[in-house]
C-alpha cells in the first residue's frame, strides 16, 4: 500500500511498481501468472489505456497475462473477484491484483468531468451531474425521508479521522471535532467538505494464491477469501426504484455471506465505501447492520469505532486515509488483511477473525463484497 | 390607390393561437446609468428583461410556441411552417426554426426557416404565413418574433436592448381568436441601424434613427393601411407599435391620432425593454390578453434598414376562452428577479475571459 | 477545453426528441410510462417501444446545488440539480432553472422547460434539453 496523497514525483507506473514490489516482498516472493489492474481514470487523466501490458512490463512481470478491470469505484473489488474466479477454477495458482490511480496530474474541473463519466453520461453527466451531485441528492432525500438531523453523518467523518491518526498511509492524520464538521464549507448541499472523501494518488496490491501454491513458511497467518461477490443495479440513480436502497450492495453482501456460511453477527469489522458519508449509512443499511433510516445512528454511539460492535473505516476509510478511486477495494482488502493478521498496530480491532469489505462503483451501481477469514 | 397595395389573401386568415415569452431577469436602467454616467441623465425605460445563462432565441421561441399551441389546441403535426424572425439567432448558419419545430413536435412535414429584418423579422414571418394559409397552401403556420438584443457596453442601446418575444399560429379565419383584416408592408433603403457580419454589437445613426427612419416608416405604413381599410384611429380599441423606448411609440401614436389609453395595454417597453423582433408582437399578445370579441387592433412594426409592416386585426368570439389555456403575458412581465450590472455582464457574455 | 462530458454531435442528435420534449415510452403490456426510454419495461420486463409524450409536470424528489462544476459546465455554475418525480411516475435527473428568490424544497411542483444545456466550446454545437422550473404563476 502506498500512502494516498499528492505524489508529485511519482507517475502511474511508479506508483504501480512500488505497490507491487511491496506486495510481492510481503508474500515471500511469489511470482504471479497474471496481473489484474483496477483503474478508472488513466485514460482520461493520464491519456493512458492498456494498463495490463504497460504495468506488467514495468513491474518486472513481462509476459504474464494482464488486463484492466473497470467498474468505477468498485473496480478493486471486481478485479479481486476476477482473480478469485481464475484461482478457484484452477486456471491460475498465483495472481496479483493491483489498484492504482494517478489523479493529481490534471486540474480539478477535468477530474470532475472524468469522474462524471461514471454516472449515466446521456442522462446525468450531460446535466452537470458528478458523483458528488449524486451523493448530495441521496443525502438530501435521506435526511428528508428519515427525518434525520442535518449533522447526522458527522459521526462517520469523525470516526474515520480518529482512526487515521495512527495510520501512516493516511492522507489526513488529524482527528476532527463535531464543531469543525458543523462549520465546514458546503460542497453541494447538504454535503460539506467533511462528507466528501479527498481524492488522491494511490496504489495497493494483493498477492492471491491457491492454498497449494503458498510457501510452507511465512511470517504471518495467511488470510482466506471466504466469500466473493459482485452485483449491479441501474447506473443512473433515477433509474432505481428506491434510490436510498443500494440493492447491489445488499445482494453482493448476501451472496458473499451465503458463500462463507456466515451471518452478520460473525462479521468482526466492515470496511465499507465511505467516499461520501451518506454511503456509509446506506451501506450499513444495505448489509443489514441497521434498518433503513437508522444507519447514521451507528455513528452516534460508538458502534462503528475500533472497539465497537461493527468497526468500519478502521484505517480512516476513504474519508481520512484518502480516496484512491478504483484502488479503494484493494486498500480495503489490504487493510482488512492486516487486521486479521494482527498487524494493524494501534488500529487493531480486538480479536478480529472475520472481516467484510465492500466497495461501490457509481453511487452503488456496482457493489463488490468480500469476506476474509483468519485461519484457525 | 391604397387598396391596390394592401395585402389581402384569397382565403381570410387569423391567429389560431398566440403565446409570449419574457425571461425573468430585470436590469434597471438606473443600474446601467450608475455604471456609465454616474447616474446622471434621463432614462429611456424603467428596466429591461435579460435572458438567463441557459436561454437564447431558440429556448425562448420554444416556450412562446408551446403557449401558442396550447391556446390553439392544435396538434403540432398540423403545422406546415415554423418561421422564426430574430436578429440574435444563436447560430450564424443553422436554423433556429428546426430546433423549435423539433421541440414542439412539428417535424418533419413542415417548412422551417429563419427570418432577418432587424426588428421586424417577426412580423415579416407573419405576413408570409398569411400568404401560406391565405393561398390555401397550408392550414397552419407558426410565426415567431424573438430576440435577446445586443447593445454595446455603455451605448445608449444598452439601457433598452431587452429579451423576449411572441409566437403566433396563423390559420383559417374560422378557427381564429383574431382575424387579420389586411396588412401592408413598406420598405426603403434607410441605413439607421446595422450590425456587420461577425460583429458582436450593432451600430446606429443616433438621431437619424428617429424622423427619417422610425417615424416616417411607421407613419406611412399605418396611414396606407388605414386608408385602404377605410378606418381611422377611433375605429381601433387598441394599437401597438414597435417600441425601441417609451417615447417613440407614444409620439407616433399621438401623431396618428391615437389616445394614450389605446396603446397602454400593449406598451410593455418600460418594464421589459426593447425586445427587437419581439417588440410589437409581444405587445400584441398583451392586448389579446384583455381584448373583447369585436375589438379592432392596429399593429405596426418597424425594422431598421428599413421597413414597417402594418396589420388591421379584429378579435373574435373564440378569444376569451382560448386565451385561458396559457400564461398571460403580464404573468411573465411580473415574474421578476432584479440583477445588477455585474450579473448582467456575466449573463450576456460581456466578461472578458481570455 | 470547455466541453460537455458527452459532446458527440450524433449522440445529441439521436436523443433530440427526448431531450427537447420529454418524449419517453409507454409499455403496451402494463401501461407503465418510461423515461428515460429504455425499450424494455422496468416493471414487467416486456418490450416497450411505443413513444409517449410526458406532460412535463412533476415534483422535486431531491435537490442540491453544484458549485464545483466539471469542465464543460463551469460557465453555468453554480447551478441547481434535482431528481424530479414526473407525474406519470418515473424519476428523472435534470437541472432546475428560473428559481429566482423562491426556495426549492422536496415536493416543490415543477414543470419542464427546454433550455441550453451547454455548448461544445466556442465553435461547436449548442446542446439543448430539458430542465425544470417552479410552475409559472398563471395569468
Amino acid at each position: 500500500m502506498m500512502p494516498v496523497g499528492e505524489h508529485w514525483d511519482l507517475s502511474l507506473r511508479h506508483l504501480a511498481l512500488d505497490a507491487i514490489s511491496a506486495a510481492r516482498a510481503d508474500s515471500g516472493g511469489l511470482r504471479p501468472q497474471a496481473l489484474y489492474v483496477a483503474n478508472v481514470l488513466a485514460p482520461a487523466l493520464s491519456g493512458q489505456s492498456h494498463l495490463g501490458a504497460l504495468l506488467a512490463d514495468f513491474t518486472g512481470l513481462r509476459g504474464v497475462e494482464a488486463s484492466t478491470i473497470e467498474a468505477s469505484g468498485a473496480s478493486g473489488g471486481v478485479a479481486v473477484r476476477q482473480a478469485y474466479l481464475a484461482l478457484t477454477s484452477g486456471a491460475l495458482d498465483v495472481a496479483i491484483v493491483l489498484g492504482v490511480e494517478k489523479i493529481t496530474d490534471k486540474a480539478s474541473g477535468q477530474v470532475q468531468a472524468a469522474l462524471a463519466t461514471s454516472t449515466d453520461s446521456e442522462y446525468e453527466a450531460v446535466h452537470g451531474v458528478t458523483p458528488s451531485t449524486q451523493a448530495a441528492l441521496l443525502m438530501q432525500r435521506y435526511l428528508y425521508e428519515h427525518g434525520a438531523p442535518k449533522d447526522s453523518m458527522a459521526g462517520f467523518s469523525m470516526t474515520a479521522h480518529q482512526n487515521a491518526v495512527t495510520n501512516p498511509n493516511a492522507m489526513f492524520r488529524k482527528a476532527i471535532r463535531h464543531e469543525q464538521y458543523a462549520r465546514a464549507p458546503i460542497i453541494s448541499e447538504p454535503l460539506n467538505t467533511f462528507d466528501v472523501a479527498p481524492l488522491g494518488d494511490g496504489a495497493a496490491a494483493l498477492v492471491l494464491a491457491r492454498a497449494a501454491a503458498l510457501p510452507n513458511r511465512h511470517d504471518y497467518p495467511q488470510v482466506v477469501i471466504a466469500g466473493s461477490a459482485v452485483s449491479t443495479s441501474a447506473l443512473a440513480v433515477h433509474d432505481r426504484p428506491n434510490p436510498l436502497h443500494l440493492t447491489a450492495a445488499s445482494q453482493s453482501a448476501e451472496a458473499a455471506m451465503l458463500q462463507a456460511s456466515l451471518s452478520l453477527e460473525d462479521i468482526g469489522l466492515f470496511e465499507l465505501h465511505d467516499s461520501f458519508s451518506i454511503f456509509a449509512a446506506l451501506s450499513l443499511e444495505a448489509a443489514g447492520f441497521a434498518a433503513p433510516g437508522h444507519g447514521w445512528k451507528l455513528a452516534q454511539n460508538g458502534d462503528i469505532s475500533l472497539a465497537g460492535k461493527i468497526p468500519i473505516s478502521t484505517f480512516g476509510g476513504s474519508k481520512a486515509r484518502g480516496d484512491p478511486g478504483a484502488a479503494t477495494g484493494i486498500y480495503q482488502l489490504a487493510e482488512a488483511t492486516l487486521q486479521l493478521q494482527g498487524r494493524a498496530n494501534e488500529n487493531q480491532v480486538p480479536n478480529a477473525a472475520i472481516a467484510m469489505t465492500q466497495c461501490l462503483g457509481g453511487s452503488g451501481a456496482t457493489a463488490s463484497t468480500h469476506i476474509l477469514r483468519r485461519p484457525n | 390607390m391604397a387598396e391596390t397595395k394592401i395585402l389581402k389573401p384569397i382565403r381570410e386568415a387569423g391567429f389560431a393561437g398566440y403565446g409570449a415569452y419574457i425571461p425573468q431577469y430585470r436590469l434597471p436602467a438606473k443600474e446601467v446609468a450608475r455604471v456609465w454616467t454616474d447616474g446622471k441623465g434621463s432614462l429611456p425605460i424603467n428596466e429591461k428583461a435579460v435572458a438567463g445563462l441557459d436561454e437564447d432565441v431558440i429556448t425562448m421561441s420554444i416556450e412562446a410556441a408551446r403557449n401558442a399551441l396550447a391556446r390553439a389546441a392544435l396538434d403540432p403535426t398540423e403545422i406546415r411552417a415554423v418561421w422564426v424572425g430574430s436578429e440574435s439567432h444563436p447560430y450564424a448558419v443553422k436554423p433556429t426554426s428546426t430546433v423549435v419545430a423539433e421541440a414542439i413536435g412539428a417535424t418533419p412535414h413542415t417548412q422551417a426557416a429563419d427570418w432577418e429584418f432587424a426588428c421586424k423579422a417577426g412580423t415579416e414571418a407573419i405576413q408570409a404565413a398569411i400568404g401560406f394559409v391565405g393561398s390555401g397552401m397550408a392550414n397552419y403556420a407558426l410565426a415567431i418574433g424573438m430576440d435577446t438584443a445586443q447593445g454595446r457596453p455603455g451605448d445608449a442601446l444598452e439601457y433598452t436592448a431587452g429579451a423576449g418575444g411572441a409566437a403566433f399560429i396563423i390559420g383559417p379565419a374560422e378557427d381564429a381568436v383574431c382575424v387579420i383584416e389586411g396588412s401592408y408592408s413598406y420598405a426603403t433603403d434607410t441605413p439607421d441601424f446595422w450590425r456587420r457580419a461577425n460583429e458582436t454589437y450593432p451600430e446606429h445613426g443616433e438621431r437619424f434613427t428617429g424622423e427619417p427612419a422610425y417615424f416616417s416608416h411607421i407613419q406611412t405604413a399605418a396611414e396606407f393601411l388605414m386608408e385602404a381599410t377605410e378606418t381611422t384611429a377611433s375605429d381601433y380599441r387598441f394599437a401597438v407599435f414597435h417600441q425601441p423606448n417609451t417615447k417613440f411609440p407614444v409620439r407616433i401614436a399621438k401623431s396618428l391620432g391615437f389616445e394614450q389609453e389605446q396603446i397602454e395595454a400593449g406598451l410593455l417597453v418600460p418594464d421589459i425593454g426593447n425586445t427587437y423582433a419581439g417588440s410589437a408582437m409581444v405587445g400584441l399578445t398583451s392586448i389579446l390578453d384583455v381584448a373583447e370579441p369585436g375589438d379592432r387592433i392596429l399593429m405596426v412594426s418597424y425594422g431598421s434598414g428599413a421597413g414597417s409592416d402594418a396589420f388591421s386585426l379584429r378579435a373574435t368570439d373564440l378569444l376569451p376562452e382560448r386565451r385561458e389555456a396559457a400564461p398571460g403575458t403580464l404573468s411573465y412581465v411580473k415574474r421578476r428577479t432584479e440583477i445588477d450590472y455585474a450579473t448582467y455582464a456575466r449573463f450576456r457574455g460581456k466578461l472578458v475571459l481570455k | 477545453m470547455n466541453r460537455l462530458a458527452s459532446m458527440e454531435t450524433s449522440q445529441h442528435w439521436r436523443l433530440r426528441q427526448q431531450r427537447y420534449a420529454l418524449v419517453g415510452e409507454v409499455c403496451p403490456h402494463c401501461t407503465t410510462k418510461i423515461f428515460p426510454p429504455r425499450d424494455i419495461c422496468p416493471d414487467c420486463g416486456e418490450d416497450a417501444r411505443d413513444l409517449y409524450q410526458f406532460s412535463g409536470r412533476g415534483e422535486v424528489y431531491s435537490h442540491t446545488t453544484v458549485y464545483q462544476a466539471p469542465s464543460g459546465h463551469s460557465s453555468n455554475a453554480p447551478y441547481p440539480v434535482a431528481i424530479v418525480r414526473l407525474e406519470e411516475g418515473p424519476l428523472v435527473t435534470a437541472q432546475l432553472t428560473d428559481i429566482g428568490d423562491q426556495p426549492v424544497e422536496i415536493g416543490t411542483q415543477v414543470e419542464m422547460v427546454t433550455r441550453k444545456l451547454g455548448a461544445d466550446g466556442e465553435r461547436g454545437m449548442l446542446v439543448y434539453g430539458y430542465k425544470f422550473r417552479p410552475i409559472l404563476a398563471e395569468r
